[in-house]
């Protein structure tokens, strides 16, 4: 059996987590649920392993299947990995007036991947999602904690290299610029 | 001149921070209130401005205030609803992250008449930048004292908390919200008891939108009789419209209620015409729930009056013939929009989201979106039009939430209005092919005989 990693929090995110469970009246923790959920997945890879959901489970002090039913029933918390960078693309009615179509088309040609699917390389997840409340500033995708709006062809290929070049994991959580 | 009171320091850079906000005219409504009114008073500030429910459903503000439970030794909680997630809505996200102190003196003001001593601004989780803008401004008032004990020297107190949700429409439904609040997936509640006597961890809980919430400083400060005065009739005030789809200026403006219909969507103001030099072809008025009406309709009501921006005006006629103002989320289609595939767009969305709890909703979003597919890529049948119509009765008021009712209307305001084009696209399968079809051979309306 290989070896397995002990899953636990970095410092300074445990002290996050209990701060963030202090937020609800006592006995309430399990509020803190999403939260929670939020920063497990920023630390952990981009998705929520069954024993990361675990570990959630004992932090809020309750039965691990109370975290897995809640995480399968978001949209934003992935039970499977992802690449570095998970594209979500909005193609709700308004994105799809202004082309949201023709960029998921346009990612799946040059990353040479499906919707749903990662690059060979790990770097890239498509994925397309519901109305992100961009409407007014269509097209756009949305990775990590950022919003890329108005966005052309061009615009995207740039964005693609930056990615790539930076090679980092972007998450819900890195800081505002 | 346009009234604006939401908006009214837009242009002010470094609004987002406290000492900028606060050199505007910032929390004053916060010492007006808490030096100088009674909790009931503020209530009564807001009745009588008339300040309607800026979610969607438009119920007096005042009065959801006055069903507020208030059991001695229970404490009560002001929920704010920021998971604006009704497509072509986008005006919440713009005002937290221009003017988020505006969302706090909102919740510091709505929390002292509703007697909150804890508050949570309940944020969808895409908004995740806008949580981090939120939670800076929430320590910067904490820093003045303008949350946490004794606020401004008086003897009320305050925490205001931010918490994100995971994706999921349906906690923009208050019970679904709160539900979500408390660690759980987002189905919503059985009703009653509603959430004014039973909310978050069982104790009576006022869930309000955030334009709702950051009109209440503005009440405070002209009074609720003066603000009655600005809208028309009972529609009072002014609303955020998010605009997008086929204009030449999409984006967020502050309209006073009243406005004609036509006024907002060619004036330079305001969307500033159809994109490209093209016709007008449909209008979805109040977030993709509210039923889409034609150009004809959208500019005129059926008795041949102007449409006015204004919850009576757009619900004028009833479904047949008219809509609703809903969260303000004005999606605008040019005649090169095919309806069918908006349709079907909007039907994917409702099936995406429907929580599952009831089965007209779950299995019933899941029939209209495949039957919609069919439809639009050449594979429907003739009798796929009543069969549509038929789900749509089945699931309207059949379900615990409106989510049933907010998929439903759609698929039969599109059929009752664009039924020949439904029609076309069964009987041409070959044409419709192209996903681009109505863009390179605009599909031209017969005009209006006998609505439905």
């Amino acid at each position: 059996m290989a070896e397995q990693k002990e899953i636990k929090f970095s410092e300074e995110s445990l002290k996050v987590a209990l701060s963030l469970m202090r937020r609800y009246p006592v006995g309430k923790q399990k509020s803190a649920m999403l939260p929670l959920l939020h920063l497990a997945q920023a630390e952990f890879d981009g998705w929520l392993s069954v024993p990361v959901m675990n570990y959630v489970a004992s932090l809020l002090e309750i039965k691990p299947v109370e975290v897995y039913e809640v995480a399968s029933f978001y949209s934003m918390f992935n039970l499977k990995p992802v690449g570095k960078c998970l594209l979500e693309v909005c193609h709700t009615s308004p994105c799809w007036l202004n082309g949201a179509d023709e960029l998921v088309q346009h990612l799946q040609k040059k990353l040479n991947i499906k919707v749903g699917e990662t690059t060979a390389d790990g770097m890239f997840s498509l994925k397309t999602v519901e109305c992100l409340g961009s409407c007014g500033t269509a097209p756009m995708l949305q990775c990590g904690s950022k919003y890329y709006e108005k966005l052309t062809h061009d615009k995207m290929d740039e964005l693609l290299d930056q990615f790539k070049q930076k090679g980092e994991r972007p998450t819900y959580l890195d800081p505002l610029q | 001149m346009a009234r604006k009171i939401l908006l009214v320091n837009d242009h002010i850079e470094g609004l987002a921070n406290i000492d900028v906000y606060r050199r505007n005219g910032g929390y004053a409504a916060v010492e007006k209130a808490l030096k100088t009114m009674t909790p009931d008073a503020v209530t009564e500030e807001v009745k009588k401005s008339g300040l309607r429910g800026r979610g969607g459903a438009g119920f007096p503000a005042g009065m959801k205030w006055s069903f507020l439970a208030k059991p001695p030794g229970v404490p009560r909680y002001l929920v704010c609803n920021a998971d604006e997630s009704e497509p072509g809505t986008f005006k919440d996200r713009y005002l937290m992250e221009r003017n988020p102190h505006s969302l706090i003196e909102g919740m510091i003001v709505s929390s002292f008449a509703l007697g909150a001593r804890t508050s949570y601004i309940y944020i969808r989780g895409e908004y995740y930048y806008v949580l981090q803008i939120l939670e800076k401004a929430i320590a910067e008032a904490y820093e003045v004292g303008l949350l946490g004990k004794n606020i401004m020297g008086t003897d009320f107190s305050l925490d205001l908390y931010v918490q994100p949700g995971g994706g999921a429409y349906i906690c923009g439904e208050e019970t679904g919200l709160i539900e979500s609040l408390e660690g759980k997936r987002g189905n919503p509640r059985i009703k009653p008891p509603f959430p004014a006597v039973v909310g978050v961890w069982g104790c009576p809980t006022v869930v309000n939108n955030v334009e709702t919430i950051a009109a209440v400083p503005h009440i405070v400060n002209m009074t609720g009789d003066e603000y009655a005065k600005i809208g028309i009739g009972r529609s009072t005030g002014t609303k955020l419209i998010s605009a997008s789809g086929h204009i030449n200026k999409p984006g967020v403006y502050e309209i006073e209620l009243g406005l004609p219909v036509e006024e907002f969507i060619y004036s330079d103001a305001y969307c500033g015409g159809i994109s490209e030099g093209r016709s007008l072809k449909a209008v979805v008025a109040g977030g993709s729930s509210v039923p889409v009406l034609p150009a004809e309709l959208i500019l005129k009501t059926a008795a041949g009056e102007p449409r006015l921006m204004s919850y009576e005006s757009l619900s004028d006629g009833g479904f047949a013939t008219g809509t609703m103002l809903g969260s303000g989320g004005f999606i605008v289609y040019s005649e090169t929009a095919c309806m069918v595939r908006n349709l079907w767009n909007f039907s994917r969305f409702y099936h995406h989201e429907s929580c599952g709890q009831c089965s007209p909703c779950r299995e019933g979003t899941g029939w209209m979106e495949k039957i919609l597919h069919n439809i639009e890529s050449g594979h429907g049948k003739v009798t796929d039009l009543d069969l549509l119509v038929d789900i749509c009765k089945k699931i309207e008021g059949n379900t615990i939430c409106p989510l049933g009712d907010a998929a439903a209307w759609p698929v039969a305001s599109h059929i009752r209005h664009f039924r020949e084009e439904f029609e076309y696209h069964i009987n041409n399968p070959e044409k419709v092919k192209d996903p681009r079809h109505c863009e390179k051979q605009p599909f031209v309306r017969k005009a209006q005989s006998n609505p439905a």
